[in-house]
């Protein structure tokens, strides 16, 4: 039988398991049933729940102008699919071609689809993470459970972290009119996804707004009262606050655990795929029959010296998990490459924030539109005098224009005049990134390296 | 085509009734040089990218000597370009406040809150068709609703509409590269944005000493008199106009494709896909003769020298063959529709949502009740203006009016 009856068989009637029923895994079982897959489908997940959004969770919901229950992600089409939710995936045998489900059932698949994702990263101690009063914000009942204690009266909230989602929270907090205390380890929110420079005009931008922004220390422990409620923060400078609530937002684990001694090149850093989404073995094979898209995939990119990156980013599912599922059921000259450029957004604080390419791999700055104090502006990142990111605070509508830049490799510093352009030369600065080898919460690229079997936790410095 | 003639070509009046062929042999060269050094575009990529490009300028003074600068007011009317002619940080600075009572997030509720309004102008305005067997559509009903919307939002009281109706005729003219070039049409303008600026100025007083609805009081303690007053001139011109043509074309556009107007009679819910693909099809704005390159722009295998006067054809990117599939073909089951109707970038229509409530309300509305026979003229005579392009009038027979 020739490869290209193999996948007329399979669209026909192939067996395909997506594990992971998530924005990535929906669009991908969308797009299978769009392209003529008539095999059967099952979505296995360990939340109870068919797949919803999450950027709402730390932004509307919060506020109360949606309910976390809401936010189900709209259908494109039917996708006639086995549902097999509140149960996750623990094991995966690569030679039987089945994966393994906590409750003891096992499910066979043709091709497999890996689109766990991530989840937040736990407070460190087990003990004072169980208190009452201490969160994560990741799924809709950690949303709702939230949600609900800001809503029952609180004098003051601790976010621990400012990355993107802590600073939502703590924006939001605000917004609630509660008083919020934000503790962040690096040297300004947002440091890591943006680097110093930009991290600076957030720190005025909290301060502003009234968020109690208390830099270059860390919690070091939570501490509870007699019947288990949080009532305290220890904080690394000795001192200490009264809090009811604690929001840790230390980032984000990539739920790869599962394929433990799979033989998949799985690991901390995420899943290894190539540029088509299929999964590479521990040897540096690729695999032929299991692919990976989402927050939990890690691919090499072009623009980006190929490079393994792993994207936390909405868009990014979408269309990593239509690529996925269009080279699985096609045969090799038909695949498509995933070379989606990094873009994410955050509203936070009134200031919508957007950014396009890997800022965090941008050795300069400059100011190209706009002004750092204004609030207002597009910082560009160069690398290697070209442009290789780019950074707004309610400027999202140039971004578009920016990523052409860095598509077409486009010479850095820019010398062409623009709008808003504040200063006849543009001088370059260090972006001032935190040491790379410090972990990083904040990150939403993380740069993890050339090689695709890399099973252990290291840090690729952004400077080259 | 000579080259150095399409500018003339488009304004052009022969060319009014149906642009679109000589569209099409526009886009044979995406980015086109004319005579005097200004650029014409008509392709949607190189549209679109260019209009979200932060090296083209709406701000005409950038232009060199000799070249026409649409949205400079005369120095003796002491008043500043309306934010549509300027830049950021300007530009950002006077769309924000001005958007803070319009729309969301502060005001998500305002122009929800016209909707009843405008339907009662809708059904007094289809209450006088009875009785009669032809009506003009431009004059007897796509004509007033706009006036009175933008009235409603800036807060004029209802006895002064019939003065603003004038002042929108002669404003809406000059911007028409044509018109806009002969003196006696440019003086009309100025003189009727000194009456209106002369009215305004008393009822911003007003406002300000009593505050009443509508955007003018909720602006009058944030912004200058004379920022205020050339924002509500902008928003009157660019907002009505463009409304009356879009009513117009898209009542004009379902006469002509009964087989879309009987769909639409059985499903009023092909309302939403119908109406934007009218803004594809027949925009209400053709193109954007004001802006200017602030530097070399390489686009099409084209470099757009510094300085030069560009030219964006919206109409001509909506028929694009590369972007959209048999294009000239009316097409309300069209998806992903993206078309440059309300424009793109930071200068996307302020008005673009009143517009759209403004079609929802008037269209369904008049075909629910009016039972049409046919076209009387067609094609219909057209205004001069080529910017904003739309028939003068839209004469039809009609049969039958229901309650």
């Amino acid at each position: 039988m020739s490869a290209d009856a193999d996948v007329e068989v399979l669209r026909r009637q192939g067996r395909i398991v997506v594990v992971g029923a998530s924005l990535a895994g929906l669009r991908a079982a969308e797009t299978l049933r769009e392209k003529g897959f008539t095999g059967s489908l099952t979505m296995i997940g360990d939340e109870p729940y068919e797949p919803y959004d999450r950027p709402p969770l730390s932004k509307q919901a919060l506020l109360g102008r949606a309910r976390p229950e809401d936010t189900a992600l709209p259908r494109r089409r039917d996708i006639d699919a086995e549902w097999r939710l509140g149960v996750a995936a623990e094991g995966l045998d690569r030679v039987a071609k089945l994966v393994r489900l906590a409750n003891g059932a096992t499910v066979a698949y043709d091709r497999l689809l890996i689109t766990t994702g991530t989840r937040a990263r736990p407070w460190i101690h087990p003990e004072e993470a169980a208190l009452d009063g201490v969160f994560v914000l990741r799924t809709r009942e950690d949303s709702t459970r939230l949600t609900r204690k800001l809503a029952g009266g609180v004098s003051r909230v601790l976010v621990i972290g400012a990355g993107f989602t802590g600073s939502e929270v703590a924006s939001a907090c605000r917004e609630l009119g509660l008083e919020v205390t934000v503790v962040e380890r690096g040297p300004a929110p947002l440091v890591g996804p943006l680097g110093g420079v930009i991290g600076a005009v957030a720190d005025r931008l909290q301060r502003r707004k009234g968020v109690e922004l208390r830099c270059g220390i860390s919690v070091t422990a939570l501490e509870g009262d007699d019947v288990g409620r949080l009532r305290r923060a220890h904080l690394s400078d000795g001192s200490a606050i009264d809090v009811e609530v604690a929001v840790v937002s230390l980032g984000a684990v990539r739920n790869a655990e599962w394929l433990a001694g799979s033989g998949v090149a799985a690991g901390p850093r995420g899943v290894a795929c190539d540029a088509g989404c299929r999964v590479f073995d521990v040897n540096g094979i690729v695999t032929d029959d299991i692919y990976a898209a989402g927050d939990v995939a890690r691919s090499p990119h072009p623009l980006f010296d190929y490079q393994f990156l792993s994207l936390e980013h909405w868009g990014n599912a979408v269309e990593q998990a239509e690529i996925a599922a269009h080279n699985m059921i096609c045969a090799g000259p038909e695949r498509r490459p995933h070379l989606w450029l990094p873009m994410f957004w955050s509203s936070q604080f009134g200031v919508n924030i957007k950014s396009v390419g890997v800022p965090s791999m941008g050795d300069q700055l400059v100011i190209a539109q706009g002004a750092l104090d204004e609030e207002r502006f597009v910082a560009v990142y160069g690398y290697h005098g070209r442009v290789i990111a780019a950074a707004s605070f309610d400027g999202a509508k140039w971004m578009g224009f920016y990523e052409q830049q860095i598509a077409a490799g486009a010479p850095f510093p820019p010398e062409y005049r623009t709008v808003d352009r504040r200063t006849e030369t543009l001088q370059p600065v260090d972006p001032a990134f935190p040491d790379p080898h410090l972990p990083t919460h904040g990150a939403t690229v993380t740069l993890t390296g050339h090689s695709p079997s890399e099973r252990r936790v290291t840090f690729v410095p952004a400077h080259a | 085509m000579t080259p150095g003639t399409i500018t003339a070509q488009i304004t052009d009046y022969a060319n009014r009734a149906d642009p679109y062929p000589l569209y099409a042999e526009l886009r044979k060269t995406p980015v086109r040089r004319e005579d005097d050094g200004t650029y014409v575009v008509s392709t949607y990529e190189e549209v679109r990218s260019l209009a979200n490009d932060p090296r083209l300028s709406n701000d005409t003074r950038n232009r060199p000597p000799g070249h026409a600068r649409p949205g400079q007011p005369a120095e003796e009317t002491g008043l500043p370009p309306s934010f549509i002619f300027t830049d950021p940080p300007v530009h950002d600075r006077l769309r924000d406040t001005i958007n803070r009572p319009f729309g969301p997030p502060h005001s998500p509720r305002f122009l929800d809150g016209l909707r009843g309004e405008l339907a009662k102008v809708v059904t007094e305005l289809l209450d006088a068709f009875e009785g009669k067997d032809q009506v003009d559509i431009v004059e007897d009903f796509s004509y007033p609703l706009p006036v009175t919307a933008i009235c409603k939002v800036l807060g004029v009281p209802r006895e002064d509409e019939p003065r603003f109706h004038v002042w929108a005729d002669a404003l809406a003219s000059s911007l028409d590269p044509q018109s806009g070039g002969g003196d006696e049409s440019q003086e009309k303008a100025q003189r009727a944005r000194q009456d209106m600026g002369a009215y305004l100025t008393d009822l911003i007083e007003t406002k300000r000493r009593h505050p009443g609805p509508g955007i003018l009081s909720a602006l009058a303690p944030d912004m200058t008199p004379a920022d205020l007053e050339a924002t509500a001139v902008l928003l009157l011109v660019a907002g009505h106009e463009t409304t009356v043509n879009a009513i117009t074309n898209t009542t004009l556009t379902l006469l002509r494709h009964p087989d879309v107007l009987q769909r639409f009679l059985q499903d009023p819910g092909l309302a939403v896909p119908l109406i934007e693909e009218v803004l594809r099809y027949e925009p209400p704005v053709q193109f954007v003769p004001w802006t200017t390159a602030l530097a070399d722009i390489d686009v099409a295998g084209t470099t757009i020298p510094k300085g030069s006067p560009v030219w964006l054809m919206l109409a001509a990117a909506n028929r694009d063959p590369q972007r959209f599939a048999d294009p000239d073909r009316f097409d309300p089951d069209r998806k992903d529709n993206e078309h440059l109707g309300f424009y793109t970038g930071i200068h996307y229509c302020f008005g673009a949502p009143l517009a759209r409530i403004e079609l929802h309300v008037a269209v369904p509305e008049l075909f629910r009740r009016v039972t049409f026979s046919q076209l009387l003229e067609d094609p219909p005579p057209y205004r001069a203006n080529a910017v904003l392009r739309g028939p003068r009038h839209l004469p039809v027979a009609i049969e039958g009016l229901t309650a």
